[in-house]
């Protein structure tokens, strides 16, 4: 009895943490004030302004089309990294392959977004590219730091199941593309969601290389709301934050429903 | 030249096959590797070299480091901005205060986390899910949006300094933002998720016969804990500390938005000599030396134990 009091109280405790401070943020993106804590009354004034500023729409636009590209690039990438070190023997300095594949998991993110900068300026006096900092280096910084993560992913599913299969695949006569799209790709399929989805959240929430990266008509989202949040408070961002968490929360709620029927069956 | 396969059969498209599979690696291995060489390596190789650049005033604001002007070739190289940073205080104490943020927090979490993690691991399968999900849901929302929250929370007007006034703890409002307490609330709370994730993938792994077992053998509730549970749970603590501690230790946006003037990070000193300043070589200096004391002992500690796993397996 005593046990499970623990339990619960731990449980209960440690939930109310997580939630309480969004839960907070929702319930007074409601309120009819302009001055963001002081109760007016019920209201849906402050999506309206969302809607209507152009600045947020725009920066939201650029930030989708952003972690979509990101995503797609640093999947491709991942995959490539995961399969070398998992199916290719023979690389080129493979320690130093290995230090390049996972070393961004551990580089503070102000230092890679520094030293990209820097890259991107001196290249552009050396080459001419990129002409301009925007959304073509932000692009090129998001793939950068996703593709270590992407590839963690896709080279534990890789190393974890039987490579036998492959191998009696290719005894069998297969030609080695089709035993990578017949069979290793759907294996993976799986991972390389999972990968997506990764890659694409943590293009979606960079602040900090971005802010480095960027240039004129790249703010993506992050960099406007930090600018909007970063000496006060802002009723349209309340707005903001509970239409994110209403999406998260759908896209939780069908995942929990997806993976149950997977179990099911 | 041989056309056997490895198992000894003759397999007439073979040559063929290896052919293709040749080139098909080769642009595996070669894609990225490019891709990290010229976005990566490059990056922090020229973060080295304007790091021992001299100063100057001009656009890039450093001269080069090799000069043909003369006819002869003079190399202006200068360890002087290591020096300045390592002489002045100032920097010393921000690279220990973020040491310091990023050591607490991880504690912090770790000892929130742990029970968490502890319990959605042992509840039955149901629930579990459905706990999992809501651990989930926080980890997926906006980082930046969970830091701002906690500036919404904690104004002057704010709700908890409502709820203290309401009950008549206090009289009138704490100023509670903007100083390294706050800092370090905000760290643990958007860090949290990160250490209970992968404490829950080891401990759901975690055979719950053996604190039967223990306990039939006498041990008390403690020494399980402590002999059985937390050395099998050691992997899962240390990817989560290190999930936490490393990110941190550059963290930038939470004491911006939630700390105060008390005390400088890193992550901050950084960013203020590049864009405020425009001190290129000292805000280079600042990455390089941050990159060797606080990365590269993460890095060697992981390849260690990532052998002590290896070897354990």
């Amino acid at each position: 009895m005593n046990r499970y009091l623990l339990k619960v109280v731990s449980l209960v405790i440690g939930f109310a943490f997580l939630y309480f401070p969004i839960l907070t943020l929702i319930a007074y993106s409601f309120n009819d004030n302009k001055r963001v804590m002081v109760w007016k009354g019920f209201s849906f004034r402050w999506y309206g302004k969302l809607f209507q500023n152009e600045q947020i729409i725009e920066a939201f636009v650029i930030s989708i089309k952003i972690a979509s590209l990101s995503a797609t690039f640093a999947t491709i990438l991942g995959v490539m990294i995961g399969y070398s070190l998992t199916r290719i023997s023979k690389i080129p300095a493979r320690p130093f392959f290995i230090f390049l594949s996972s070393s961004p998991l551990v580089m503070p993110e102000i230092i890679l977004g520094l030293s990209l900068l820097l890259f991107f300026i001196s290249s552009n006096h050396l080459i001419g590219f990129p002409s301009s900092k925007g959304q073509l280096t932000v692009l090129i910084s998001h793939i950068t730091f996703s593709v270590a993560f992407v590839a963690v992913i896709i080279q534990s599913r890789l190393s974890s199941y039987d490579k036998n299969i492959e191998e009696a695949a290719q005894d069998l006569g297969t030609i080695p593309n089709k035993i990578f799209w017949k069979i290793t790709a759907p294996v993976i399929l799986p991972s390389i969601i999972s990968g997506w989805l990764l890659a694409f959240t943590l293009s979606l929430d960079d602040l900090v290389v971005a802010s480095f990266t960027t240039g004129p008509g790249a703010n993506t989202l992050p960099i406007v709301v930090f600018s909007k949040v970063r000496l006060g408070l802002s009723p349209e961002v309340n707005a903001l934050s509970a239409i994110i968490m209403l999406f998260v929360i759908m896209a939780a709620i069908a995942y929990y429903f997806v993976n149950r029927s997977n179990i099911q069956k | 030249m041989t056309l056997l396969s490895a198992h000894g059969k003759v397999s007439p498209s073979i040559f063929l096959m290896n052919n293709f599979l040749r080139k098909q690696n080769f642009w595996f291995v070669f894609t990225p590797y490019f891709w990290l060489v010229l976005f990566f390596f490059i990056p922090l190789a020229l973060i080295f070299k304007i790091s021992i650049s001299v100063s100057e005033w001009g656009m890039p604001p450093y001269r080069d480091l090799l000069d043909f002007s003369d006819g002869n070739i003079k190399i202006n190289s200068t360890l002087s901005n290591y020096a300045f940073i390592f002489s002045d205080p100032f920097y010393l104490r921000s690279y220990l205060n973020s040491l310091s943020l990023a050591f607490t927090s991880t504690l912090i979490c770790l000892l929130i986390g742990y029970p968490i993690a502890f319990y959605v691991a042992k509840s039955k399968e149901s629930t579990r899910n459905l706990l999992l999900i809501l651990l989930i849901i926080p980890f997926w929302t906006s980082f930046l949006l969970r830091v701002y929250a906690w500036k919404v929370i904690l104004q002057g007007s704010g709700i908890i300094n409502a709820i203290l006034m309401k009950f008549g703890i206090i009289s009138e409002p704490l100023s509670m933002l903007y100083n390294h307490y706050t800092v370090v609330l905000g760290v643990v709370y958007t860090y949290l998720p990160f250490m209970i994730l992968p404490l829950y993938g080891y401990l759901v792994k975690f055979d719950l016969n053996l604190i039967d077992a223990s306990n039939d053998l006498g041990a008390r509730p403690l020494r399980t804990f402590i002999r059985v549970i937390l050395p099998l749970s050691l992997p899962g603590i240390i990817a989560g500390s290190m999930l936490v501690f490393i990110p941190v230790v550059g963290e930038f946006v939470i004491p911006e938005l939630l700390g105060g003037s008390d005390k400088l990070y890193f992550g901050k000193i950084i960013w203020q000599e590049f864009f405020v300043n425009r001190d290129w070589p000292i805000a280079s200096a600042l990455a390089m030396s941050g990159i060797i004391i606080l990365v590269l002992p993460i890095i060697v500690f992981q390849l260690m134990f990532a052998k002590y796993n290896f070897k354990n397996e």
